[in-house]
């Protein structure tokens, strides 16, 4: 079951890319598009380390490794989990019945049913970033370095995909005034280029107890960085995988209102 | 088998009057108004039946439709499809069935069709040899040939929808559920598509289920006609039962909704 599944969802996939590749200037300029959109915000650490050397002991290629790892993380959840960002529309065109009437499971659909390709422009910008990052500080790349940023990539891509998964569910009860919902997911990406202690302890509390950002950022970001030696920080990222249970619950109490309600 | 038994099923709207002064008061109270979108509808209808389904805009069609394809839960009733409850076991049940939404495509946009068939034989899990016997059939039925290398959006809408329905059959379903499949064709599309149904329902058995506001298409395809109007069942029996001398279909059908008062 599980592995017709995964047939079934790479078959998804590469009828989008067909599908996208048929306008293929298009896709090339949106590709480029999201190289260069991710420029202006590497721009504003660049302006920004060139009057500060340090923003609260981070120094510049620390900071740019932090927003590295957190462009990847956004651009890989936004890849694979586009169908729930664009949630709305699915339900306004009542795509979302279509789904209902076919015989597997209503996320693999939704993931299923958008592919965002031109995401890759972010994420070959967010390699860049993330080598030159390396290049310049003074991180020892041990395996242990290595296995908390395979971590972080994976919770973060989690917790992203959680919030988008949030965003898609709030769409069964209103399909208005839902940008609210952008300060979480975007404005985690745009606040989560600094690790999330420069803005204070307040921030970090919340983004510890109530979205687990820390668990994907700050945490392993002091192991990566040499900060602390304890090993426990290498899986933080893994517990914010769990953050995906509240968000699938919530999906599924969504799920059993559009049916009730059918609109 | 499809049974209903007392279905009802209501919705909650929320309404307020004209104007600013009014929006800025619905932000704090809403009043909603209940909507009886289905109210004690009840029908049985057996393996192999052709059936239309008709009434006016809003009279519960798509409710109908929807709770028996297992979109929306009813709010009281029982519901039978070849004795599964629609909306409990809603994967076991639709890969037993067919639906075509009129005005919707089930297609992929920018692919050639023959993509989004290849596509559905993974989600339906057809096996090869069906997948190649129901494919072959409907094309040749069909005809659909050339169409199937063209991307559905180059499609022209009759050939759309003799694509969209191969898409819901493939999968060989028992039941076939049609919503407005003829809207928007020209007479030759029009004629192609209830012939084919017609054949379909001849040859594999297959329960059908249509809803439609060309009164053409019934009187084509379906002895028994199901009137329902705001909600309730008005008439069940055969087109006969409701003619009077040689009055054209359209002017009874006009007739019945006027006495209903719907």
């Amino acid at each position: 079951m599980k592995c017709s599944n995964l047939r079934l969802y790479i078959h998804y996939v590469s009828v989008i890319v067909r599908s996208t590749m048929q306008y293929k200037t298009s896709m090339l300029l949106m590709i480029m598009g999201q190289l260069l959109v991710s420029f202006s915000a590497f721009f504003g650490i660049y302006f920004m380390f060139q009057r500060f050397d340090s923003v609260k002991g981070y120094t510049y290629s620390e900071v740019l490794l932090c927003f590295a790892i957190v462009l990847l993380q956004f651009s890989l959840a936004e890849m694979f989990g586009r169908g729930f960002d664009l949630f709305d529309g699915i339900v306004r065109r009542g795509e979302f019945d279509r789904i209902l009437v076919r015989p597997r499971n209503e996320i693999l659909q939704v993931l299923g049913s958008r592919f965002e390709i031109t995401r890759v422009g972010r994420m070959i910008q967010a390699l860049m970033i993330f080598v030159y990052g390396i290049l310049t500080s003074q991180v020892e790349w041990t395996f242990a370095r290595i296995l908390a940023v395979v971590f972080m990539l994976l919770g973060g891509c989690a917790l992203f995909s959680g919030l988008f998964m949030i965003y898609a569910t709030l769409c069964f009860f209103t399909l208005e005034g839902l940008e609210f919902m952008n300060v979480l997911t975007d404005g985690g990406r745009e606040y989560g280029k600094y690790p999330i202690d420069v803005y204070g302890k307040r921030m970090l509390q919340f983004a510890t107890v109530i979205i687990p950002y820390t668990l994907v950022q700050y945490y392993p970001l002091q192991y990566l960085l040499g900060r602390t030696e304890s090993v426990f920080y290498i899986f933080l990222p893994l517990v914010a995988i769990l953050f995906l249970i509240p968000c699938w619950l919530f999906w599924r109490f969504g799920v059993r209102r559009y049916k009730s309600s059918g609109s | 088998m499809i049974t209903m038994e007392h279905v009802c099923k209501s919705y909650k709207v929320a309404k307020r009057n004209a104007g600013f002064g009014e929006a800025c008061k619905a932000l704090f109270h809403r009043e909603y108004e209940e909507i009886r979108a289905l109210n004690d509808v009840s029908f049985t209808i057996q393996d192999g039946e052709m059936v239309g389904y008709i009434g006016p805009n809003g009279a519960g069609k798509s409710s109908t439709i929807k709770i028996l394809s297992g979109i929306l839960t009813p709010d009281s009733g029982k519901c039978l499809v070849d004795g599964r409850v629609p909306w409990k076991n809603r994967i076991q049940h639709v890969g037993q069935i067919g639906v075509v939404f009129g005005q919707r495509t089930q297609l992929w946009w920018d692919v050639p069709v023959i993509d989004s068939f290849e596509l559905l034989k993974d989600i339906y899990s057809i096996s090869e040899s069906t997948y190649r016997t129901n494919l072959d059939e409907l094309t040749g039925l069909l005809n659909l040939g050339e169409l199937l290398r063209t991307p559905a959006r180059q499609l022209s809408l009759g050939q759309r929808m003799r694509c969209e329905i191969a898409a819901s059959l493939l999968h060989s379903p028992r039941i076939l559920f049609l919503d407005e499949p003829t809207i928007g064709l020209d007479a030759v599309s029009k004629l192609a598509v209830r012939e084919f149904i017609k054949k379909q329902n001849e040859v594999h058995g297959t329960t059908v289920i249509l809803t439609t506001h060309d009164m053409q298409d019934i009187e084509a395809l379906t002895k028994r006609i199901i009137l329902i109007g705001k909600g309730q069942i008005l008439m069940d029996g055969t087109l006969e039962d409701i003619k009077q001398g040689n009055a054209n279909i359209d002017e009874t059908i006009a007739q019945l909704y006027r006495t209903y008062d719907i």
